[in-house]
């Protein structure tokens, strides 16, 4: 095995770009759709929380292909966005992120949805004597308490989203330095004729980083939960 | 006064309940688990609607059904220590005390943080997190903390039952200096005859949802 070449480092870089910037985008928003659905009686929710999982069984291909007919430049959201904000998704590493979000969007909920029904309701009405409105309740008592799972959520949807592969490859192509990711990196290699020894170091480096990503989050979770006296 | 009249269709029965218990003083909601003390008090709150009825306070209208009056319990100065304390896990015993004095900074207090610490004996409590407390020092903090929220009624429901004997002795005491020494009238559940006769003032006698009988104490 040779040195690490800047092909490995560009790949790993754009990784850890694009997980970043996937939880930080759908983090809040995973927090609102989890207290929709734990909280919230409205006809309609079954259905609601059905559409929120489907990302966890469709084919990642599937969800980049359907990305690409909302979003493309041929779509009337995809020209929208072009023409207001100059924002082009399709072939662009925020591209890359936007799928990797919605990959890993029902990761994230399900640990956030967990740790909000274990939030003890009786503390909240305790908030609401002492002089709590609902939004305060929110910041102060609710959200506080759900840490862990929001943290939980944030490190496995990272972990995840370092690897996620073929809702990137179809929304936002395989482009050296912009969308060629870890693994779309490592299957790049694999196709290559004298490829393999980088497969091989690209793959390693896949199997450490997802695995410290693990490890990271545990660690986390439980030292917040000590925190909290749990 | 403390005017209650209060009607409510439960699964188990039915709780229709009238009373009227001159105000400072302790007043205790006495009878069996499942004779509706819990929803009475949960209704004083406003954290239940009542089907129908009126709370009334020296004056003040908690609860109407008829003309559409339901104080949240957010705005209803009501301190409410629950049996099993419900301290905010992720504060100490001093967070805990400062979240309701924070929120009743527009009421003029008649409690400081300083007089509840020594009213309670929480000095030695301050920094700690309510799982490094005991079941005593828990209801003692809750009990401070729902006095810091400058209360027009306080509501005790059960607070010494999940106790024993001897942490229950060690939170009584307290309890009568408050009564002695604040003029917060105070609702006092039990189902202990000997804490009722040495707390209360007023008594509610509740049978099965209603009012057996009613009177002062002593």
């Amino acid at each position: 095995m040779g040195p690490v070449s800047s092909a490995e480092l560009d790949a790993l870089r754009l990784s850890l770009e694009v997980a970043t910037r996937s939880v930080a985008f759908s983090l809040p928003l995973a927090v609102l759709v989890a207290w929709i659905l734990t909280r919230g009686r409205f006809p309609g929710r079954t259905l609601f929380d059905a559409f929120v999982h489907l990302p966890l069984v469709l084919p990642p291909v599937a969800v980049g292909y359907v990305l690409l007919l909302m979003l493309g430049a041929q779509a009337p959201l995809g020209r929208w966005l072009q023409a207001r904000f100059g924002i082009q998704l399709p072939f662009t590493t925020a591209g890359a992120a936007l799928a990797t979000a919605v990959m890993t969007f029902p990761l994230m909920v399900r640990a956030i949805r967990l740790s909000l029904e274990n939030v003890d309701r009786g503390l909240e009405a305790a908030a609401r004597t002492l002089g709590a409105g609902p939004l305060d309740r929110f910041l102060t008592i609710t959200l506080p308490l759900m840490l862990p799972g929001i943290l939980a959520g944030a490190v496995t949807a990272f972990a995840a989203g370092l690897g996620e592969f073929g809702a990137v490859i179809t929304f936002a192509a395989n482009i050296p330095g912009v969308t060629r990711t870890l693994p779309l990196a490592l299957y790049t290699a694999m196709q290559s004729p004298d490829g393999d020894p980088l497969a091989l170091r690209l793959a390693i480096l896949s199997f450490v980083l997802g695995l410290a990503g693990l490890l990271g989050a545990e660690l986390l979770v439980r030292r917040v939960r000590r925190l909290l006296g749990r | 006064m403390l005017r209650v009249s209060l009607r409510k269709r439960r699964a188990e029965f039915e709780l229709a309940a009238t009373f009227a218990a001159p105000t400072p003083g302790v007043i205790a909601l006495f009878g069996r688990s499942g004779s509706g003390k819990s929803t009475l008090v949960d209704m004083l709150a406003g954290l239940l609607p009542p089907d129908e009825g009126q709370v009334e306070l020296a004056g003040t209208v908690l609860t109407d059904t008829r003309r559409g009056i339901a104080v949240a319990p957010e705005r209803r100065r009501v301190g409410y220590v629950f049996q099993d304390s419900r301290l905010f896990p992720h504060l100490t015993a001093a967070g805990n005390l400062r979240y309701g004095e924070k929120r009743a900074r527009s009421i003029p207090h008649s409690i400081g943080f300083g007089e509840v610490v020594d009213l309670l004996g929480l000095a030695a409590l301050l920094h700690r997190r309510p799982h490094e407390l005991s079941g005593g020092e828990r209801q003692r903090v809750a009990l401070g903390r729902a006095l810091l929220s400058q209360p027009q009624l306080l509501l005790l429901d059960e607070p010494l039952a999940a106790l024993d004997v001897a942490r229950r002795e060690e939170v009584l005491p307290y309890l009568e200096r408050l009564r002695d020494w604040l003029s917060i009238p105070m609702v006092y559940v039990s189902h202990q005859l000997e804490e009722v006769l040495r707390l209360a003032t007023y008594m509610v006698l509740l049978e099965e949802g209603r009012v057996l009988a009613a009177g002062s104490v002593g």
